[in-house]
């Protein structure tokens, strides 16, 4: 009845013979193994790497958190503030001085007394200035206060070990006279190092040890704000568009490419770009948080518009045919669906880019946010500077404590990036695939 | 042969006139053509589509069953290379006339599709989601009383009643589908498009849609594609065969089924295609 | 519409079953043929042992006929068949039966041959294999349209059951004048009357499969008047 041809038997593996099976079996074994391996091998020499570039930023900078200060015994006068609490134009300098020569009341050289007042921080009398005055307005009585006053930079790094008096005199800032006055002030138990709050709170500084990230953080938290506010409306707009509305024609074909090539302009150029249009064009105010982000928004504008696009892109069709089908409008189909489950995507798109853009310093040299600026800015338009630049600025100056102020500067934004990619990935986690 | 040449009066031939039913045509296609850029779609198609009535669509795969479905409630104008020539009307009026509101006209004819795809959001969103955007309702109660009632017509209000906050995406297949359906009478269409609603669905779920089925062609006009045959017979009062573009056969399904005057139809449907 | 048997399914052992189906029934049909032959032969021969013979044989083609039954209810469940393939099982169905029908009457026939051939001939018993020679001929043809899927022999067929009508009144007419004449013979010619009914009756059966086979091949039923004479007036 069957009238059909039997099949040409396909060849088997059950036909070879049982040792070729089994050596075919253990080369497999082998080579997989080694596969796995070279993965193993690549991913811990990776870690090796970033484990050696972290400790040996974190060794460089911890001591930066750390400050060293001495107890002075400072006598206040009722006739260097007066009745309504302002401070008057007492001579503080002068004030600490003197207490600093009663703890060495040997010291009479002029020279050397000179060199025993410069273990001070030159900052020293305007902090006891701001410290007698709230003191004073807490109603507190004449005599005699304990201020805790900053060391000279160069006397913290000593105290830190940074300077070593192995080293022959002529070759260090820190003299023998200088030495053994700071062994002496240890001795009796009058120096003692506290947490280093001026890092935090204090503006730019050329000296040291009054030197802070306050001023950089800001600057960078504002032009991160600016950043976010011009980039994020106009790339997620400009996908949408893209991603919904425009033709497959030409035209759209080429902006696309781009947009992509966009991505892989070297951020000097936006740094350049800026210079000419913003400063020089249109006179935007140097070193503001505003032109630093309208140059960074160019920058990571590319990223989003990727990051967005292919986020619409995963929104399933099946989606937007569900609300046309029901009568939505093309708006209220992106409106109401496309774009609620693209978020996570863009989201995630924008933390990254306004993370790559934290770091960011080459453009923002160009456009002057390289200027030594000391004051923390209040508003957009004030002159700033930013966390990368900072690092830049102080990677360059010549004092010995610069260099562990920079190191921290780093931990400090570095930890900024991670925790910013940390979020990236957790929106991501949790948000993902909610169809 | 002169007994088989006789015209019998309950055979509809294609080609000729229309049809001789005194059933009212809801939806009625002119000479359609649809195409895709270069490609002719569907080739010059007339058919009427009646009130109350089932009307399913066979035929090979790429046969533009889906193509023609979609034209009746415009979503082929989603599609940029799509083009659409010949006149469909929808009680008379021609839907691709330049003043009809394509947005507008599929809330008289709504469509429920392959793939079971009910919105990321609750169960008692998603049915509310259409009657909101389109002001049908003025109150919350009266919203919350259209969603019951659609849930309730889809066969879906028993199985959900106690979880209509949870997603909608965490029901069953065949429960998505029907939430589906729930959602296209949440706007009162008069008329709803099925492509192949059951062919992502295991046996159970999918007498429970032909059930449902069978319920809503009492208040509603339904068009549905189907590759398969037995589903088509079951479900339709009026069958199309479509073959390579083309309305190759329309009649009533129990003719189609029994003695179907195109060789091309009974070829298909005894499984002689190939 | 009439060469759609041409093209095969796609489904192989779907047309395989489908032929086994016609072929059995073919099978069927050429036995009741040969039967009805025996039948006769064994009234003409006054041959009682083949007389009994048909009889026996006449389980042959019940089995058969369940046998077809059982591959109809297969196809039915197994295949959900539609159009031509629907029309083709079902009536086979229908055949198989009218066809078993066929061989019942031919068993008759013998059966009444066997008590004929105690009593004397009797002269009208020529015109039982005159009948007879008539409804193998309306077999063969039924059966060959029914294989060949002939649409003109079966309704060539159907309109001949008009012969055999006239032939069976006729019959009729001499067997009634034949008793009334001699009464002694009134018990042979009795017997023949039953047996011209029965061949009567198998004409009937056949115009009902060439009625099946129309349907197979048309879809629709045969109109108009079955062709018969009004038997009870003009006898």
């Amino acid at each position: 009845m069957n009238s059909r041809i039997p099949p040409t038997p396909l060849p088997s593996l059950s036909i070879q013979s049982t040792q070729c099976l089994r050596a075919r079996i253990r080369r497999r074994h082998v080579a997989e193994r080694r596969f796995r391996f070279y993965g193993f091998s690549a991913m811990v020499l990776t870690l090796a790497v970033l484990v050696l570039v972290f400790s040996f930023i974190l060794s460089k900078s911890y001591t930066a958190f750390q400050e060293n200060v001495l107890s002075l015994r400072i006598a206040i006068d009722s006739a260097m503030i007066d009745s309504k609490g302002n401070p008057l134009t007492a001579d503080y300098r002068e004030l600490i001085q003197k207490a600093v020569a009663g703890l060495f009341p040997a010291v009479t050289d002029r020279h050397d007394r000179h060199l025993l007042f410069s273990l001070i921080s030159e900052g020293a009398p305007y902090a006891l200035r701001a410290l007698v005055t709230r003191q004073r307005q807490q109603a507190k009585r004449d005599g005699n206060i304990i201020v805790d006053v900053l060391l000279s930079d160069e006397a913290d790094q000593f105290l830190k070990g940074h300077i070593t008096a192995h080293v022959s005199e002529k070759e260090r800032k820190i003299k023998d006279l200088q030495v053994t006055w700071l062994k002496e002030l240890q001795a009796r138990g009058l120096i003692h190092s506290r947490f280093n709050i001026t890092l935090f709170t204090a503006g730019d500084s050329r000296e040291p040890e009054l030197a802070g990230i306050l001023g950089a953080v800001t600057g960078s938290f504002y032009l991160v704000i600016v950043t976010l506010g011009l980039s994020f409306p106009v790339g997620v707009a400009s996908a949408v568009y893209l991603e919904e509305f425009a033709p497959r024609n030409r035209l759209t074909d080429m902006i696309e490419v781009n947009i992509n090539n966009l991505a892989a302009v070297p951020s000097v150029v936006f740094g350049l770009l800026g210079l000419a249009v913003f400063l020089n064009g249109l006179s935007f105010p140097r070193s503001a948080p505003l032109v630093g982000g309208f140059v960074l928004s160019l920058l990571i504008l590319p990223t989003i518009i990727l990051a967005a696009r292919a986020a619409l892109k995963a929104v399933p069709l099946s989606i937007r045919e569900a609300a046309l089908g029901i009568g939505a409008s093309k708006m209220q189909s992106i409106l109401h669906h496309v774009l609620p489950l693209a978020m996570p995507g863009i989201m995630t798109g924008t933390i990254l880019g306004l993370a790559h853009a934290l770091g960011e310093s080459a453009p923002l040299l160009m456009i002057g946010m390289v200027a030594f600026v000391v004051d923390t800015p209040v508003t957009l338009l004030d002159p700033a500077t930013v966390l990368p630049v900072q690092i830049y600025l102080w990677a360059d100056s010549p004092e010995r404590a610069f260099l562990e102020k920079t190191a921290a500067a780093i931990v400090v934004l570095l930890g900024f990036l991670i925790a910013m990619n940390t979020i990236a990935i957790m929106v991501r986690i949790k948000f993902e695939r909610r169809w | 042969m002169s007994l088989s040449s006789k015209k019998d009066a309950q055979r509809v031939s294609l080609g000729d006139s229309l049809l001789v039913e005194t059933a009212c045509a809801k939806l009625a296609a002119r000479n359609v053509n649809v195409f895709y850029g270069e490609k002719h779609a569907i080739k010059d198609v007339t058919l009427d589509i009646n009130c109350n009535e089932v009307t399913a669509l066979i035929g090979p795969s790429g046969c533009g069953k889906s193509t023609f479905l979609r034209c009746l409630n415009r979503m082929n104008d989603t599609i940029d290379t799509c083009r659409v020539t010949g006149t469909i009307t929808l009680d008379g009026e021609n839907i691709y006339a330049s003043k009809v509101d394509s947005v507008y006209l599929r809330t008289r004819v709504g469509m429920v599709f392959q793939k079971p795809n009910p919105f990321p959001k609750s169960i008692f969103e998603n049915v509310a989601y259409g009657p909101r955007i389109h002001g049908l309702t003025s109150s919350r109660s009266e919203l919350e009383s259209v969603v019951l009632t659609s849930l309730e017509r889809a066969g879906l209000l028993e199985e959900v009643r106690d979880r209509l906050h949870a997603s909608g995406i965490s029901l069953s297949g065949g429960q998505q589908q029907r939430l589906c359906i729930a959602r296209a009478i949440a706007v009162s269409p008069e008329v709803i498009l099925m492509d192949e609603p059951c062919s992502a669905l295991d046996p159970i779920a999918t007498a429970k849609i032909e059930e449902l089925i069978d319920e809503l062609q009492h208040n509603f006009t339904i068009v549905i594609v189907t590759h398969s045959m037995q589903q088509a017979a079951r479900v339709s009062q009026r069958t199309a065969f479509f073959h390579l573009g083309e309305l190759v056969e329309c009649g009533g399904t129990e003719q189609i089924f029994t003695n179907p005057v195109n060789r091309l139809t009974q070829g298909y449907i005894t499984g002689r295609f190939g | 519409m009439h060469n759609m048997e041409h093209t095969a399914h796609t489904v192989k052992s779907y047309d395989e079953e489908l032929a086994l189906l016609v072929n059995t029934i073919a099978h069927m049909g050429s036995l009741a043929e040969s039967q009805l032959t025996s039948a006769v032969q064994a009234v003409v021969w006054r041959d009682s042992d083949l007389a009994n013979h048909v009889v026996a044989s006449d389980s042959t083609i019940d089995e058969l006929e369940q046998e077809v039954h059982k591959q109809v209810m297969r196809l039915l469940a197994l295949r959900q068949p539609v159009a031509i393939d629907l029309r083709n099982i079902v009536i086979g169905l229908k055949i198989s039966s009218d066809l078993e029908r066929i061989a019942d009457y031919a068993a008759n026939l013998a059966k009444r041959a066997v008590v004929l051939n105690q009593l004397p001939t009797v002269k009208p018993v020529a015109g039982v294999p005159r009948m007879a020679r008539l409804a193998q001929e309306l077999i063969k043809d039924v059966l060959i349209a029914y294989v060949e899927r002939d649409e003109n022999k079966a309704v060539t067929t159907w309109k001949r059951d008009e012969e055999m009508d006239e032939m069976y009144i006729s019959l009729f007419r001499e067997l009634v004048t034949y008793m009334m004449e001699d009464p002694r013979t009134i018990t042979a010619c009795t017997h023949l009357m039953f047996m011209a009914k029965n061949i009567e009756r198998i004409g009937d059966h056949v115009t009902n499969i060439a009625e099946s086979i129309h349907f197979l091949i048309e879809g629709t039923l045969l109109r108009g008047r079955r062709p018969k004479q009004d038997v009870l007036a003009s006898a």
